[in-house]
């Protein structure tokens, strides 16, 4: 056993964090999230240069070779930065899953694009139950003389206002159990038929409601084995579920980190309030939630990484580190006092996020039943 | 970074189990909560000193195992998850040998680390007094100096085991005008039966007997007996204070509670269903999961600061405070489950999981005073890690 992060992961965190808190000041993320896009296409192109769209992919399609536990890293720094736009979407939700199951085709038409900042990712899967269960499914793919039409509603779709192409998840046929005739399509977003509309949400960051009409897909774009698709999907929500994670143990970090420097500075009383013992509590209590959810985090990246089963690991880290932010958000406020509850304040970014990632690839609930299963309860 | 054990570390793991899965099957002794504090077995101490479980952190030359703080986690967690009767030798093995090892004389290590490793010291820890709980650094109870002897007189309170233990650690003011005070402590190791000491039993929230008041009557004990330096005793009990928070015990102790109560939750029926088929029940259980794997991951965090020779001082600390919190959540949330039942004690009629929930949900009550409140540890992270400022 080791927790000590390998030379080349604590590289990569500090040129990350360098990188990112020299271009990504928080002026940066209110005009990206202001803008139409939600990014920056040259801070994108960036960002391609130094390899981060390609780390964990292979090197024979550009990638970096690098493990999910180095991709980890990055997406902890990515959290600390407020980074807003389509990494997450384009690589843990679109570029992962083809390394995982896509055709040869498929991998060398798609990675390379991916790696190289070319293309955005996303994933269509949720629909209006808004749940993780395969009967919250319902998008219809129908099979057509030469492929499928594909016909249904998609919400929470992140980036798809930008992405070139979307893995969507359809019911092939109709259904014997939930589980079954699920299919995953890559299909183009300039499609006819493909409409967008814009969510407003607490992160600002950009959801979307996808509609497809009559989409037509050929059988080329069939993303692994017809009909056999819900396990992929449920492991393209596990590793979703880790990587968000990673998000927040770095956005949570960066909280405390504020929050400690603001004790030590903020004066009442004459005194600095971080003297304060009730306050050095909250403090103590929000390092304790901060290193769980790291310790759990790392823990389910590590098994992502080593392609070991961890649906226990991984559920309890993402019911772990969901419940933890809250609790480190909510004494964050309280120990900043009004200043906090500013929009031109930065713990604000912090707290939007952390509740939006809460909610995003499945809440406490959720994992606590999948680790109730594990129980064998 | 990596989350697997060695194969020698699985191996000892394994090793262990079998070893208490035959103590079980030949009903040697019966799985218990607190059984790493309360659960006195001497011939099972000695079956375990036989394996070299004891002093396995310890250099060979003193007849240890010369084997990391991992695998003393992974003996001591199989230990308490069987709710094996290990409190002879747990005190003993967890900080008094280190202590020794640490600032013994050549001649104390070869005289008492034998006997601890044999499993045959009973150790009581004699530091707190009516006057000082936290602020131990206020104790009272003097060594007086008498040509080759010390002379002590005094208190000490909440002493576990204080009824079973034939040797004490005690700390003990040899500078009664030390500024600051806690410059005049001094930490002593001796038999337990010495002329002047009265043990007097404090019966506990349980209703059963584990700590006890320690009365010092002039109690003579050889120059011999001073661990460490003079005066310096204070330092040397906060770092031992480290070691003494870092264990499994911290999260487990009531680990056998967890166990049935999943197993009844599994069985028993409530409206035609098993109880583990209520949402309540599952979630409430699953979240005791949940916590306790993320407890696991502190606690060996704090193993692995260890064989990296640092001592866990803020990373105790903080595994100490939560793991004290979920043994308590555990607890409450047994009886909560059980419902009407959980209130039975051990020896009523109908009691369920043999009174487990009952006795652990009191007994729980002291994990977070005992070894450094909650507070205090709050305190250490705050200041020590933290680096907020000082009142
Ligand atoms: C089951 C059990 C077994 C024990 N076994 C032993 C043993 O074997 N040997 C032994 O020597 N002792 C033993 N103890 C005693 C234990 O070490 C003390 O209970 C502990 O040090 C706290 O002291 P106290 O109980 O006097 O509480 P106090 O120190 O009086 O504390 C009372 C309350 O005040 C708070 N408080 C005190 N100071 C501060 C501060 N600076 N900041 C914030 N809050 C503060 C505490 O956190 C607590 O909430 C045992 C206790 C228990 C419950």
């Amino acid at each position: 056993m080791n927790l000590t992060p390998s030379e080349e992961q604590e590289m990569l965190k500090t040129m990350a964090g360098d990188f990112l808190s020299d271009k990504l000041p928080k002026t940066a993320v209110k005009e990206m999230e202001e803008s139409e896009a939600g990014y920056s296409p040259e801070l994108w192109r960036e960002m391609a240069e130094l390899g981060w769209m390609g780390l964990a992919l292979p090197e024979k399609y550009g990638g970096g070779g690098m493990s999910f536990l180095d991709l980890a890293v990055l997406l902890e720094e990515m959290g600390a930065a407020c980074l807003p736009g389509p990494y997450f979407s384009t690589v843990i939700l679109g570029g992962l899953p083809i390394i995982d199951i896509g055709s040869d085709e498929q991998k060398e038409q798609y990675l390379p694009r991916i790696a190289s900042g070319e293309t955005i990712f996303t994933l269509a899967l949720t629909e209006a139950s808004a749940s993780y269960h395969a009967a919250s499914v319902e998008t219809k793919a129908s099979a057509d003389k030469d492929g499928y039409i594909i016909t249904g509603t998609k919400l929470f779709v992140p980036d798809a206002h930008v992405a070139d192409y979307m893995l969507v998840v359809a019911r092939t046929d109709d259904k014997a159990k939930d589980e079954d005739r699920i299919s995953l399509f890559i299909v183009d977003s300039k499609s006819q038929g493909i409409s967008h509309t814009l969510l407003e949400t607490i992160a600002n960051d950009k959801l979307c409601e996808v509609t497809f009409d009559q989409v037509k897909v050929s059988k080329e774009n069939i993303l692994g084995q017809l009909n056999q698709g819900w396990g992929e999907v449920q492991k393209i929500i596990q590793r979703a579920a880790v990587a968000k994670c990673c998000e927040m143990v770095g956005c949570i970090q960066k909280v405390l980190d504020m929050t400690i420097d603001y004790a030590k500075e903020r004066k009442q009383y004459d005194r600095p309030i971080g003297s304060f013992q009730v306050i050095q509590h909250y403090c103590a209590d929000m390092l304790t939630d901060v290193d769980g959810a790291r310790l759990a985090t790392y823990q389910a990246a590590w098994m992502v990484s080593e392609g070991l089963p961890g649906t226990q690991e991984v559920a309890i880290a993402k019911a772990w580190t969901g419940e933890a932010c809250q609790r480190v958000i909510a004494l964050a406020h309280q120990i900043h006092g009004a200043i906090g509850c500013t929009i031109d304040h930065d713990l604000q970014y912090y707290t939007r996020r952390a509740k939006a990632a809460e909610v995003t690839f499945g809440d406490a609930s959720f994992y606590q039943e999948i680790v109730a299963q594990e129980m064998g309860l | 970074m990596d989350f697997r054990f060695s194969d020698e570390q699985q191996q000892l793991r394994q090793e262990v189990r079998q070893f208490l899965e035959e103590e079980l099957k030949q009903g040697l002794w019966q799985p218990s909560c607190d059984a790493w504090i309360m659960a006195y077995d001497p011939q099972f101490t000695k079956r375990v000193s036989a394996k070299g479980w004891i002093g396995l952190t310890w250099p060979k030359e003193h007849g240890g195992q010369g084997r990391g703080y991992i695998d003393r986690l992974i003996v001591t967690e199989e230990m308490l998850r069987y709710g094996a009767p290990a409190a002879c030798h747990w005190f003993a093995d967890r900080q008094i040998g280190g202590a020794i090892l640490h600032y013994g004389t050549e001649e104390q290590k070869r005289e008492l680390l034998p006997l601890i490793l044999r499993g045959e010291a009973y150790v009581g820890l004699g530091m707190s007094e009516p006057e000082a709980g936290s602020d131990l650094a206020s104790l009272k109870t003097k060594a007086v100096e008498d040509g080759d002897d010390y002379i002590i007189d005094g208190q000490k309170v909440w002493t576990s085991g204080g009824s079973y233990m034939n040797w004490i650690y005690l700390v003990a003011r040899t500078d009664p005008d030390a500024v600051p005070k806690h410059k005049g402590i001094s930490e002593f190791f001796f038999k337990a039966d010495l002329p002047g000491t009265t043990v007097r039993p404090i019966v506990d929230i349980t209703g059963g007997v584990h700590f006890n008041e320690v009365f010092f009557d002039g109690v003579r004990v050889p120059k011999t007996c001073l661990i460490g330096e003079k005066n310096r005793g204070f330092y040397q009990i906060l770092n031992q204070l480290d070691y003494e928070r870092s264990g499994m015990e911290r999260l487990m102790a009531n680990y056998p509670l967890f166990e049935a109560l999943i197993q009844y939750s599994k069985e028993s029926k409530r409206n035609g269903q098993p109880l583990a088929k209520e949402p309540a029940v599952r979630a409430k259980l699953a979240q005791l999961k949940i916590e306790l794997e993320v407890g696991r991951l502190h606690m060996y965090r704090v193993a692995l600061v260890m064989d990296e020779g640092r001592a866990p001082n803020w990373e105790s600390s903080m595994a100490k405070a939560y793991g004290t919190a979920f043994e308590q959540r555990l607890a409450s949330t047994a009886i909560e489950i059980l419902g009407l039942y959980g209130q039975l004690a051990p020896k009523s009629k109908r009691v369920p999981i043999k009174g487990m929930a009952y006795h652990s949900y009191l007994s729980s009550k002291g994990y977070s005073l005992q070894a450094g409140t909650s507070e205090i540890l709050k305190n250490i992270l705050a200041l020590r890690k933290l680096g907020l400022p000082s009142q």
